[in-house]
């Protein structure tokens, strides 16, 4: 097999040229992983600048989306709180629902059912968003009338729920979209945690005679914590993120409002896909700029949880 | 202990009496009695109303007799068990929801011309056209990708599990992290910037293609990564000591050891691409005839299809927009299960 033989190994230059090239292709790739963030970061930028010098009005307050106007100006305040808001308002949504889910398949339910469930709830994640947005506006948008008007009539003191009279494609839609695509995120990770707890804290719970939720509230929940923190936080990058499902979904605005059950609201990314087709040059540079908002936006998060949950990880070790 | 009865003759002191299965049944034929009286007394109407009436009913008066029977913890744990039901049930309620809906509608309209025709020169409100143009789009935009993300990602991992060591290969692992939480749209914009605005290129399927590389990557790097990792360390050794070079361990005995680990993973991230609409939208941008060439013009896309036509107020593009739902749905999900299978299979070998 070998053509050379055992001695051969001594002459290590010609031997390990194969290698040599092997190696710096594998680490070129890596290298070249990371020239594309930084090309990410590079291009948005360079692209962003010249319609930020064209906007005539603050790019940070101005509630409007007119770059290719006359005077040009346009802002991110509408479109950043309503991404803010409506991601928050899906893992307010979600987190608890997916919390449950995890729980389910990895302590409550039967072995038969644990991973048929699972595995539908994994499912779920595959589903483009583009299906969840048909989905939802001619599905949820109709037939989300009904509640937001119970919730209106009821709570509508809460300004929260205050309404001019009309529902549908509204902040609280979006969200109900958005939390079901956060679902099988947050669940999945959960449950992954969930399932590592050690044997003996569970053991010791039920050895002083815990019911089945206090053995969850003792062992599981503490031990799974850093699971649940990290679940949400991908949970909210996702949702921040999706485009389609609410450009779908929303009848967009521009106005800072916190009426969750009106019609209107807009997102940075669902501005993007509403706003791409008619965008002029100073349009396009206008949306890169809100783009680079977006990538902002989901590094903070990405880094803050890192930290979050290492603090908690290195916490629980000592 | 679910034989003795609300009223156990064995109870101490110690051992708390415990509701049977009788009294729980007897509890929810209850609660449904209720709910139907009260649904034809009151305005109160709907089946997915009842449904929900009497599910809450049930769980009030589940705990409040326990409370009343078994205390406080037993009836705290029955709530509790009950939410996680429910929790279980309002997850899966979607994705029933979705794929009855897009079954429902799209086989209304499906056909065998529907997949072998282009939308071109219909219009929104024809009731002829079809998707053949997307599904050459999309085949070769993922295509293209894959070719792309494949051999980049193994070799990001390879690097990342066998010869990384120290500062430079955690900086590269920290990066994969990042990509992974990249917004899709965001690496459409990205294309957008770099390819079309700054080198003036042309929308066209390619560019599509290298936006989705740049999603694919970070899965396949980490998926490839697990799978190279669980390779057992005597295999290499055992290689070494043949006096086998490092790369022809790595190609030879190590990738083929981890295939079918590392084919389930690039299955799940062409399932994950093969649904992105936001970064065709900047860079494919859409088209209703066919453009076999994926280097020139602009292209069709599924994703992209069922977009525009869920934005045209037209009940007839609209069942179109399901119709090609569906077909997107069954490809995704058919290679999720492959997938799947194809990671049990392997896991059994190993």
């Amino acid at each position: 097999m070998l053509s050379t033989p055992p001695g051969g190994n001594l002459d290590r230059q010609t031997r390990r040229r194969g290698d040599a090239i092997f190696r710096m292709l594998a680490q070129g790739s890596g290298a070249a992983l990371l020239v594309i963030m930084a090309a990410i970061a590079v291009f948005l930028v360079l692209q962003a600048v010249p319609a930020l010098n064209a906007d005539t009005t603050s790019f940070l307050t101005t509630l409007k989306w007119a770059p290719d106007g006359t005077p040009s100006s346009f802002g991110i305040a509408a479109l950043a709180f309503g991404s803010v808001l409506t991601s928050l308002l899906a893992l307010l949504i979600s987190v608890p629902v997916a919390v449950g889910v995890a729980l389910a398949t990895s302590h409550y339910a039967p072995r038969w059912l644990a991973r048929p469930l699972a595995y539908v709830v994994d499912l779920l994640a595959a589903v483009p968003s583009v299906v969840f947005g048909l989905w939802g506006l001619t599905y949820l948008v109709p037939n989300i009338i009904a509640p937001s008007t119970f919730l209106n009539h009821y709570l509508g003191v809460i300004p929260l729920f205050a309404s001019n009279g009309t529902y549908g494609k509204s902040i609280f839609a979006a969200s109900i979209v958005l939390a079901v695509m956060a679902i099988p995120i947050i669940s999945a990770i959960s449950r992954e945690v969930f399932i590592q707890t050690p044997r003996d804290h569970i053991e010791a719970a039920w050895a002083i005679g815990a019911t089945k939720w206090e053995m969850v509230r003792t062992a599981v929940l503490p031990y799974g914590r850093s699971g649940i923190i990290s679940g949400t936080v991908l949970g909210f990058g996702r949702a921040i993120g999706e485009t389609i499902a609410i450009a779908l979904v929303l009848s967009a605005n521009y106005e800072i409002s916190l009426h969750i059950l009106e019609p209107g609201g807009n997102t940075i990314a669902a501005n993007i896909a509403t706003r791409y087709g008619e965008a002029g040059e100073v349009g396009r540079g206008a949306l890169i700029a809100s783009g680079l908002v977006l990538f902002i936006i989901t590094l903070i998060v990405n880094f803050g949880a890192r930290a979050i949950v290492g603090k908690n990880s290195r916490g629980g070790a000592s | 202990m679910t034989l003795v009865g609300v009223a156990s003759t064995g109870s101490s002191a110690l051992i708390r009496t415990r509701l049977s299965g009788w009294s729980l049944t007897a509890i929810a034929v209850g609660t449904v009695a209720v709910t139907v009286v009260l649904f034809a007394a009151t305005p109160m109407q709907g089946r997915v109303a009842f449904l929900l009436f009497a599910a809450a009913l049930y769980v009030v008066a589940q705990t409040t007799v326990s409370a009343l029977v078994e205390g406080r913890r037993r009836a705290t744990d029955r709530l509790v068990t009950s939410i996680v039901v429910a929790c279980s049930c309002a997850a899966v309620l979607p994705l029933v929801a979705v794929l009855g809906f897009t079954i429902a509608k799209g086989t209304a309209v499906l056909s065998g011309s529907f997949l072998t025709h282009t939308m071109r020169g219909v219009a929104e409100q024809d009731a002829n056209g079809g998707i053949y143009q997307a599904i050459i789009g999309t085949l070769e935009q993922v295509g293209l990708a894959t070719l792309m993300a494949v051999p980049f990602g193994l070799l990001v991992a390879i690097y990342l599990v066998e010869y990384s060591s120290g500062r430079f290969g955690r900086f590269v692992s920290f990066f994969v992290d990042v990509m992974t939480g990249l917004p899709s749209i965001v690496a459409g914009l990205f294309i957008f910037a770099l390819w079309i605005l700054a080198l003036g290129q042309s929308f066209s399927g390619f560019a599509g293609s290298m936006a989705l590389t740049v999603l694919m990557l970070p899965t396949v790097v980490r998926s490839a990564e697990e799978m190279l990792k669980i390779v057992p360390d005597s295999l290499r050794e055992g290689s070494y000591a043949l006096g086998i070079q490092k790369w022809v361990t790595v190609v030879r005995i190590v990738l083929p050891s981890a295939l079918a680990g590392i084919v389930t993973g690039v299955m799940l991230a062409i399932a994950r691409v093969t649904g992105e609409t936001a970064p065709l939208l900047v860079t494919v941008f859409g088209n209703p005839a066919l453009n076999f060439n994926p280097f020139s013009g602009a292209q069709a896309s599924l994703p992209l299809f069922v977009f525009g036509e869920a934005g045209l107020p037209n009940e007839t593009a609209i069942n179109r927009a399901w119709a090609a739902a569906l077909v997107l749905i069954l490809i995704v999900l058919i290679l999720n299960v492959v997938a799947r299978v194809l990671a049990r299979l392997a896991s059994v070998r190993s």
